[in-house]
């Protein structure tokens, strides 16, 4: 009998073991499908309406003299690889975290840590024009939106 | 063997510890997934439509059912918050107190007997209620227009005096318009007791909003003449470019603004329908709103010289005086704001994040409360920053204000020393014109609820026009003196002291 069990308790665990995991990588899985979770990985601009923060944004993007040449990615995420992704998981975690617990500040701000990325996208396009623009004889550079704020997405009417 | 059973062991709680974690790890990512699902349906389905609401429904409650954002936030009005100027506390501090020269400003009329600060919308009705300035002074039904919700009532009362079509029409339409306006005009000139006993509630969702389709309207029948009146003017409304467009059709109807009105321009012309200067006009006390000549403040008061208008006789001074009431809208009208297209909801009402939804606030107040929502959508510099700004403005104007009623209150104390002196009616004519002209001039400054910042410049070129007139007043009753008037000058210009400083 002591036999039975000691074969009977360790099987069972793994029973139960092996069902509770699957149903944690089911929710997970069918949670990131639902979530349109793949869409983070795409460049498609769609993606960062998902949350419907960004919704004034986008549609005011849509209107803006960028729509044509630029998506959210042209501007918001750097251009290699790695910081490409590593910008997106570390936007990914902080808005999703955000929305999810809605304890996020309006109206909502760049990052100063984005507005640099945003002002190295700006730069990579516009070189040949600003080149001896954005360099302050102390060498600040001078943030390109700071002027030109509205050629994104302005939400001003 | 021990070893292998405590390596069993072992092995048999890492398993249990495992299964505990994953199952909340399972419960943590239902949360989530339930949580993601309900934002979704949030961003879908902003409405859920639990009773019906049509053109009878007047108890706000009601349309409540299905708005319940917008319900809550309506009844929030009722909500005290101070700001610096204005504000809005449980009995509103008297102006009069903290004030006195306005009680000689005021003399002879009804603002001198009970003047306070506003309240929220919350609290129109029953503050008109309560008010010495109605219970002790007779007024009209007229009075209800913009303190009670009376687009239902205005039809009713138009229906039985003969207006064509049901209580069911929209608004909007032909017959709806033309009970409104029958209606309005056989209740003006009852007698405010009587009339108020026809409503039950202050403004409500049935005043502003089509129950159909929810879209803003305007209802209130002054407002709708008065709006025809300014379009039928050549005044520039740059603001208001629906107005213009009008102006350059064929002019066959009327302007309309449910018709030729941008939404934007509706999230201004709600608002427009009660904060406006206005008068009412001849024995029908026909509300009117004096834009024939424009929005400015001597394009109104034009209006009223044509007319032969005046609010009283001062009892001090025998000059025939105006008084202004809150011409928000005019003063607006004049400022960078309008021009830039901001309308009075951008600030006052503006966007608020419900979960996934946005829902334009309905606790209308003072933006100095919410500078974050109201302010920085546009202006991306720092709180105090622009609170500051804001205070400058103020501050600025409030100590002009003062200056300009110490004006007029000599002015005022002039004319009463020539009088007293044996001046006639003829030689002081020059004096009380001018009196009346600094008078209404302060008092559209002093009425208008946002203490100069809704045109800080245009408030200021006000107020310098009214120190200006105050002054040449003093300086005709002056000339008089030098004409042998006896005793009129010496005692009326004491000099002024320096206003003081609001706390």
């Amino acid at each position: 009998m002591p036999r039975v069990r000691a074969i009977a308790l360790p099987s069972l665990i793994g029973c139960v073991l092996a069902v509770v995991i699957g149903a944690l990588i089911g929710a997970g899985g069918h949670t990131f499908v639902t979530a349109n979770g793949t869409a983070y990985l795409s460049n498609n601009p769609e993606a960062c309406v998902n949350c419907h923060v960004m919704r004034e944004h986008f549609d005011a993007w849509q209107h803006s003299s960028h729509e044509r040449v630029a998506v959210c990615n042209d501007c918001h995420v750097p251009q290699d690889t790695i910081g490409k992704y590593f910008a997106k998981a570390e936007h990914g975690w902080r808005h999703s975290k955000a929305f999810t617990l809605q304890n996020f500040a309006e109206p909502i701000r760049i990052t100063s840590d984005d507005l640099k990325i945003v002002q190295d996208n700006c730069v990579r396009c516009h070189q040949a024009m600003v080149d001896q623009m954005h360099i302050s004889p102390t060498g600040e550079r001078a943030e390109c939106v700071h002027c030109h704020q509205t050629v994104g997405h302005s939400q001003m009417r | 063997m021990t070893a292998t059973s405590s390596n069993g062991k072992s092995r048999i709680g890492f398993s249990l510890l495992l299964i505990v974690l994953a199952a909340i790890g399972t419960v943590g990512v239902l949360a989530l997934w339930q949580n993601i699902q309900n934002r979704k349906v949030e961003a879908r389905q902003t409405v859920f439509k639990v009773v019906d609401v049509d053109e009878t429904t007047v108890d706000p409650a009601i349309w409540g059912k299905n708005f319940p954002h917008q319900y809550d936030a309506y009844l929030r009005t009722a909500e005290s918050g101070k700001t610096r100027y204005g504000g809005s506390e449980a009995m509103p501090m008297s102006k009069l107190e903290a004030d006195p020269r306005l009680k000689t400003i005021f003399a002879g009329y009804a603002f001198a007997i009970d003047y306070r600060e506003r309240r929220g919308h919350a609290y129109m009705l029953e503050d008109q209620r309560l008010t010495d300035r109605v219970l002790l002074k007779p007024q009209p039904g007229a009075c209800l227009h913009c303190h009670a919700s009376n687009t239902v009532v205005y039809r009713e009362a138009g229906l039985k005096a003969g207006a064509p079509g049901a209580i069911t029409d929209s608004v909007q339409s032909a017959s709806g318009v033309a009970q409104l306006m029958k209606g309005w005009e056989s209740i003006n000139p009852i007698p405010y007791a009587e009339a108020t006993k026809l409503v039950t509630h202050p403004v409500a969702c049935i005043d502003c909003h089509d129950p159909k389709t929810m879209q803003l309207r305007v209802t209130r029948p002054g407002f709708m003449n008065g709006i025809q009146a300014l379009a039928m003017s050549d005044a520039p409304t740059p603001h208001l470019p629906s107005i213009e467009s009008w102006r350059k059709g064929d002019r066959k109807r009327p302007y309309d603004a449910n018709v030729d009105a941008s939404r934007q321009e509706m999230r201004s012309m709600a608002c427009a329908q009660c904060h406006v200067e206005y008068y009412f006009k001849g024995d029908a006390k026909l509300l009117t709103y004096p834009w024939h000549n424009g929005l400015k403040v001597e394009q109104i008061e034009k209006y009223y010289d044509d007319q032969g208008f005046k609010d009283w006789t001062h009892a001090i001074s025998g000059a025939p005086v105006l008084k202004a009431q809150h011409p928000e809208f005019e003063t607006w009208s004049q400022g960078v704001h309008a021009r830039a297209g901001v309308s009075c909801a951008d600030c006052h009402m503006p966007y608020q994040r419900e979960g996934a939804v946005k829902v334009s606030s309905h606790q209308v107040r003072s933006p100095l409360l919410n500078i974050a929502a109201s302010c920085q959508t546009c202006h991306r510099v720092s709180e105090t920053e622009l609170r500051d700004r804001v205070t400058t403005i103020q501050d600025r104007t409030a100590a002009l204000l003062a200056r300009a009623e110490i004006a007029n209150v000599e002015v005022i104390q002039a004319i009463k020393a020539a009088k007293d002196a044996g001046a006639t009616d003829d030689q002081l004519k020059a004096a009380r014109a001018l009196q009346r002209k600094g008078q209404f001039r302060t008092d559209f400054v002093n009425a208008e609820n946002s203490m100069g910042f809704h045109a800080p410049q245009e408030t200021a070129r006000v107020l310098g026009e009214a120190i200006d007139y105050c002054r040449q007043g003093e300086l005709e009753v002056a000339k008089l003196g030098a004409a042998g008037i006896p005793k009129a000058v010496s005692a009326a210009t004491p000099t002024p002291a320096a206003p003081a400083a609001p706390k």
